[in-house]
């Protein structure tokens, strides 16, 4: 892709108005050619109305063209190699793919060497956050120490530096009373706890059990390893009246399960990542292990459930599951790969499958990619409102293209969309006021009137 | 050569008619030819196996091509080399066939994307282990004179075995009807999906087959993580005359080695002169590789087509 990224710019001061665009507002569900005035990194208006009758005198103005302008992507589950495996990715290397992306906030795992068990780490986030200059950065705290499912982790110090919510990223918490404390103890700090449901003790295999891993020689994960988490967690929830968010569904039956913990009124949310509603186990034919994930990618049976649970709103909201990995993690036999995939610049453009192919409408989208997740994590973005941060993600959602993993901008190219014909594209991403991208296409002529 | 699923019965035929003719040559007294003179074979094997390794060595020098066992334990492998590395490494050798088991499944179609010489699966993972169904076919063909209609019954470790699979496969594009049979913790998951009937029960499992199948059972997998103990898997699932009496009288018993007596297959059944083709199934696998050898580097690649 041909863009630039501008790192480090200056805050946003005085008045930049974005006109003539399609504008998607989750909040409101609706869409509407408008504009969006913004003032010193902040929205100050917004509407159908706005400027109608031309542009703006006197402030700089930006023709949006009739493309999408949408609140920027709130991206709830990263991962970098930062600090501990740099050559992966680095924090501004994930911010310049956020960035390409059209992601304006991301939260950071804490599954790092070292793991964000400790304040200091959460500190080091932010204070890298604000050299690099990029999208917002947030980051997780630790659940338990290390990561190891065992002691509780400094969930109120961890919070008071700044972590946003707690999970052991991609290590489910296998202990029943480990999870029952941990979500109790949260209640003192209203925190919010993220957990992968996968019975750990099921979870060893290399891809989702069934006929093409009986016949690639793969052991197998069943699909029932994360229904069974589910509903444990739903019971601790409902007894601890803890809240926790369950991260990347990938089955048929954890979406039922999900769906009748919130008919029953239970506080639990979840989300899901591109690779479970747009890919399923053929995608690890012949040993790629681009597609070896954590949950594996699941039966056709199950994508297509996941489909349908981002339709109804059972599933809250979508995340990329950003997991870079080098060659040295990929190019081996399956069962000795590192599973995971990069996420950042396909995230909206798979994403946008789910509106060409009419599941979704753009506010429904937009609901699942930014304002969900802002409001979960309690994050300033995410939605369009006067006095809201103005991070913002402008679009061409028809521009076809294919996926190249020697184009991403992320460090690794470990995608398992490697080679998909998509649509739609990242024009501009704005974050409180700065472009801090722009794609080549989109030259905003007449910048200043 | 990397597995059997999607080679057509014509590529198949056509390998075993070859090896058929390998055969005389193998019980002659001079058994050499100077078909591969000057070719240069790799056996690279990452996990132990003196009888598969052999054969592939023996066959190759009936061939006239020059045998370079690669030892991994003693190797770089050890040192921290990556597989890729390793393959890069031989194929700059210039190789002409390099023959690979490897304890990984699909570790071997890995390698084959890195070099450029012809690649054979010796064995992978729990993925497939083609010259074996190609050996048990042979020795199959010769005594039953054809695999279609044939009934065979594969019994013991399904989910570990990539003899299994290697066999699934080719016995179904060759016409012949199959049962796997073992206790349901040894079964991999949706089987029958492959188009295999399942039974976990011997006495069903063997009624009327032509041909039993036995497989090795490890040792591991004995300890109470799959079966419960040696004794019980002996008393439910080894083949005995008991069991095999269910079997069509002059069913072919077969076992791709090495045994394990009193644990999978009795003695007296492993050794019945009659019924047991156990060491014939070792004299085909020499003729079997040399076909291989002989299709994929003898300069015949053309006429076997999609063999390679």
């Amino acid at each position: 892709m041909s863009g630039n990224v501008r790192r480090g710019a200056a805050p946003h001061t005085g008045s930049t108005a974005f006109i003539n665009a399609r504008i998607v507002d989750p909040t409101a569900d609706a869409e509407y050619t408008g504009a969006i005035l913004i003032s010193d990194g902040k929205i100050a208006d917004f509407g159908p109305n706005l400027f109608a009758s031309g542009a703006p005198y006197g402030i700089e103005s930006v023709d949006c063209r009739g493309l999408h302008l949408a609140p920027g992507i709130v991206d709830a589950r990263v991962h970098t190699g930062e600090p501990g495996e740099e050559h992966k990715e680095t924090l501004e290397s994930a911010g310049i793919a956020a960035a390409v992306g059209g992601i304006t906030s991301l939260v950071l795992l804490p599954d790092n060497e070292p793991p964000f068990d400790d304040a200091s780490l959460i500190e080091f986030v932010a204070r890298r956050a604000r050299q690099v200059k990029l999208a917002n950065m947030y980051a997780y705290g630790a659940l338990t120490v290390g990561l190891e499912g065992q002691h509780l982790a400094e969930m109120g110090l961890l919070a008071e530096a700044g972590a946003v919510a707690f999970t052991d990223a991609d290590h489910a918490v296998g202990n029943a009373q480990v999870m029952r404390r941990a979500l109790y103890y949260a209640k003192a700090f209203d925190a919010l706890i993220v957990h992968l449901p996968q019975e750990p003790s099921l979870s060893g295999g290399n891809m989702t059990s069934g006929v093409m891993a009986t016949r690639l020689g793969l052991s197998g994960v069943p699909p029932l390893a994360e229904v069974m988490m589910v509903e444990r967690d739903i019971r601790l929830a409902e007894m601890t009246g803890g809240r926790v968010h369950l991260t990347k569904i990938s089955t048929a039956e954890s979406v039922k399960a999900i769906a009748s913990a919130k008919a029953r009124g239970l506080k639990i949310t979840c989300d899901t990542a591109p690779p479970y509603f747009a890919l399923n186990d053929l995608a690890v034919g012949d040993y790629r292990t681009f597609g070896k994930l954590v949950p594996p990618l699941r039966a056709e049976g199950d994508r297509e459930a996941v489909v349908e649970g981002l339709k109804t709103g059972v599933i809250d909201a979508i995340v990329s599951d950003h997991r870079p990995q080098d060659q040295d993690s990929k190019r081996v036999p399956f069962a000795s790969a590192e599973p995971g995939g990069v996420g950042l610049e396909t995230l909206l453009p798979i994403s946008l499958e789910l509106v060409h192919n009419k599941h979704l409408t753009l506010p429904q989208l937009f609901q699942r990619l930014s304002a969900a997740p802002a409001q979960l994590f309690n994050l300033p973005g995410g939605k369009l409102a006067k006095g809201a941060p103005a991070d913002l993600v402008l679009f061409d959602s028809d521009y076809a293209w294919q996926v190249d993993r020697d184009d991403l901008w992320s460090k690794t190219k470990n995608s398992p969309f490697d080679e998909r014909p998509v649509q739609g594209l990242v024009m501009a991403t704005i974050v409180g006021g700065r472009t801090i991208y722009r794609h080549d296409n989109f030259t905003p002529a007449a910048a200043a009137a | 050569m990397l597995g059997i699923e999607g080679l057509s019965p014509e590529t198949i035929s056509g390998l075993l008619d070859l090896s058929e003719s390998y055969i005389p040559q193998n019980q002659s007294i001079d058994k050499r030819r100077d078909l591969l003179t000057g070719r240069t074979v790799i056996n690279l094997f990452f996990e132990n196996s003196t009888r598969t390794r052999t054969s592939f060595e023996v066959a190759a020098k009936r061939l006239g091509a020059d045998v370079i066992n690669m030892d991994v334990a003693t190797s770089s492998v050890k040192k921290g080399e990556t597989l890729l590395d390793t393959a890069m490494t031989l194929n700059a050798m210039r190789p002409d066939a390099i023959v690979v088991r490897h304890s990984e499944s699909g570790a071997v179609n890995l390698l084959s994307q890195k070099v450029n010489c012809t690649v054979i699966n010796a064995g992978d993972g729990q993925h497939e282990h083609p010259t074996q169904a190609l050996l048990d076919a042979l020795t199959i063909r010769r005594r039953r004179g054809t695999l279609e209609g044939l009934l065979v019954a594969i019994c013991g470790d399904i989910m570990h075995s990539r003899v299994a699979r290697s066999n699934i496969h080719l016995l179904q594009i060759m016409g012949a009807r199959v049962r796997v049979v073992g206790p349901p913790t040894l079964m991999p998951t949706d089987i029958d999906k492959m188009g295999v009937e399942v039974h976990y029960n011997m006495r069903t499992g063997l009624k009327d087959v032509d041909i039993v199948m036995m497989l090795r059972l490890q040792t591991e997998r004995m300890q109470g993580s799959f079966v419960p103990s040696i004794s019980e898997y002996f008393r439910f699932f080894g083949l005995d005359s008991e069991k095999l009496k269910v079997a069509k009288p002059n069913a072919l018993i077969m076992h791709p080695g090495p045994m394990n007596r009193g644990v999978e297959i009795d003695s007296e059944v492993a050794d019945d002169l009659d019924r047991s083709v156990i060491h014939e199934q070792v004299e085909m696998g020499v003729a079997v590789r040399m076909a291989c050898l002989d299709a994929l580097i003898g300069g015949r690649r053309n006429a076997m087509g999609a063999a390679a």
